[in-house]
């Protein structure tokens, strides 16, 4: 006994100390996970509020698939850049191609805030995510996989107010995801949890984007976050990508490992620098 | 286990029983002083009837069937008045707080309306329609259209707009996006102008029967003072305050039904 916990490899994967059911093997859609997530690559992109530039000319190209984080300090514009993705604003100039014209329930957001109807249910509030879909036959039926796949199936019945703030992001999140997106982008979905829901959280992230393949855009102000789940980081600084770092390290990762530590450090001591100049 | 752990349940399975009646101790508690000081003769009976005296005057009215067709009569006057009046602010509600246009053409003008006292009209009106049947309907409904348009206007444009985006964002069309998201939104809102809206229907159909009428319970009040009949006044008076709350609970009723998500309605 005491031999077999000693010899664990280093890299098993952690312990989900959270509330997160392990989900059944098959019920994960392995044929699905080929690929579906759309690339895309966005040209000169600008968008002014006003006399006020938000975003001063970005060039980014997102392979299928990736996981891409985006820093930055308040006001740089990344929120803005994740809603002009999302298609929720217009440029004011440039072009964000995909490679495949995405139908509408193929780009989702996730918000910080859960944004659940608070007058329908738990399986309701998922059903939204269908789009137009939400008559087909099978709307409850898959609204009902995506509960399960976050691992809240028994709470499809219940009202989002008795939900805790994990739980009604995780709702949120199956709401997302119920409608197969290719592209999944993420407001700081996590920025109002407690620090164990959010690691759990981030693990449930993880686990989905790695399952279903869909093209991940996570906007974040917690670097640790970025650096632990995204296969790239993007940081912008007064609307133009500043940095763009790859973190090229097996998953699942751990969590303060050193090399994690280090990358992040490095951003970090970049966006400090930056505000130093404009201090 | 414990002795702290045992106590709660020891009491527990009475309580929903006492719980229905507690609102109603201080009520019995106020006819049964009243009864008493009126026994003892400690308030005369021209000035306050005794609560016995009163239900005899209710039970003879009853018999010969002028109550009933009085709060039948009053009843009556009082939904038609409602349904109008509110039918009509909640149309208003609903254009003035989905449209801008709508908005800015009536808003204005309705709110200038609303700052004149309605029971002002009353000369007004009984120069326009007499005692008829629609003076009293074109009261209530005027006095009822303006707690509930403003209450659904307040509450159509109080909508949390996050969620309008998100329904937005997840292809709603108008109309679903009108009925998942804007209406339940409003709705907690449109019932406040509902009971407030009730009150006031009330207020408004006493005082108008009380003045030019030639039935009705506002009617039968001021019958009674004219032949000094103070126990049919005082009876009127007590079968207001129970119309009134009965007005009250039906709303309340109506709100646990369709507010049972709001955290305020879950039941403990």
């Amino acid at each position: 006994m005491q031999e077999a916990l000693r010899f664990q490899p280093v890299d098993a994967e952690p312990v989900d100390h959270a509330d997160i059911v392990v989900k059944p093997r098959h019920l994960r859609r392995v044929t699905e996970s080929v690929a579906r997530g759309l690339a895309l690559t966005i040209r000169g992109l600008r968008k002014a509020f006003g006399d006020n530039e938000v975003l001063r000319g970005i060039d980014l190209h997102i392979p299928s698939g990736q996981f891409v984080a985006i820093v930055g300090r308040s006001g740089c514009g990344k929120s803005t850049l994740l809603r002009l993705i999302a298609g929720l604003e217009a440029p004011t100039a440039g072009s964000i191609a995909f490679d495949e014209e995405p139908r509408a329930q193929d780009v989702r957001v996730m918000f910080q805030e859960p944004r659940l109807l608070p007058w329908a249910r738990v399986l309701s509030n998922v059903e939204v995510g269908l789009g137009r879909e939400r008559a087909s036959a099978d709307a409850q039926a898959r609204a009902e996989r995506a509960l399960v796949e976050v691992g809240l199936g028994d709470k499809r019945a219940q009202w989002p107010s008795v939900l805790s703030g994990g739980q009604k992001q995780r709702v949120a999140l199956a709401r997302a995801l119920v409608s197969q997106p290719r592209v999944l982008a993420f407001d700081e979905p996590l920025g109002a949890l407690d620090a164990l829901t959010r690691i759990s959280m981030q693990q449930l992230l993880e686990r989905v984007w790695r399952d279903q393949g869909f093209t991940a855009i996570l906007v974040t102000h917690d670097v640790a976050e970025a650096v632990a789940l995204a296969d790239r980081v993007l940081v912008i600084e007064d609307g133009r990508i500043a940095e763009d770092v790859t973190i090229d390290l097996p998953r699942p990762r751990r969590r303060g490992s050193a090399e994690l530590a280090a990358l992040e450090g490095e951003i970090l001591k970049h966006l400090l620098e930056g505000s130093e100049d404009t201090l | 286990m414990s002795l702290i752990d045992s106590l709660p349940r020891v009491g527990a399975p009475k309580l929903p029983k006492i719980d229905g009646l507690i609102p109603w101790i201080v009520p019995l508690v106020i006819v049964l002083v009243w009864q008493l000081a009126c026994v003892t003769g400690y308030v005369p009976s021209r000035v306050l009837p005794a609560p016995t005296d009163v239900a005899l005057a209710g039970w003879k009215l009853l018999l010969s069937g002028e109550l009933i067709r009085n709060i039948w009569v009053s009843f009556w006057r009082a939904s038609i008045g409602f349904v109008i009046g509110g039918g009509i602010g909640f149309a208003f509600g609903l254009a003035n707080g989905l449209s801008q246009l709508s908005a800015k053409l009536t808003d204005t003008t309705l709110q200038m309306v609303r700052n004149i006292p309605h029971l002002a009209l009353i000369p007004l009106v009984i120069l326009w329609f007499g005692i008829d049947e629609s003076a009293k309907l074109f009261l209530v409904a005027l006095g009822v259209f303006f707690p509930i348009y403003l209450n659904t206007l307040h509450g159509i444009r109080t909508v949390d707009p996050q969620l309008i985006e998100m329904g937005r964002i997840y292809g709603m069309t108008d109309g679903e996006l009108f009925r998942r998201v804007i209406f339940p939104g409003a709705l907690p809102s449109i019932f406040v102008g509902l009971r407030f809206a009730l009150g006031i229907m009330w207020l408004t159909l006493i005082v108008a029967e009380t003045i030019a009428a030639s039935s009705g319970l506002g009617y039968m009040a001021m019958q009674a003072r004219e032949f000094m009949l103070i126990d049919v006044v005082v009876l009127s008076i007590l079968i207001y305050a129970l119309l009134g709350k009965l007005a009250d609970s039906a709303s309340r009723a109506l709100e646990r039904l369709t507010l049972s998500w709001h955290p305020a309605f879950q039941k403990k």
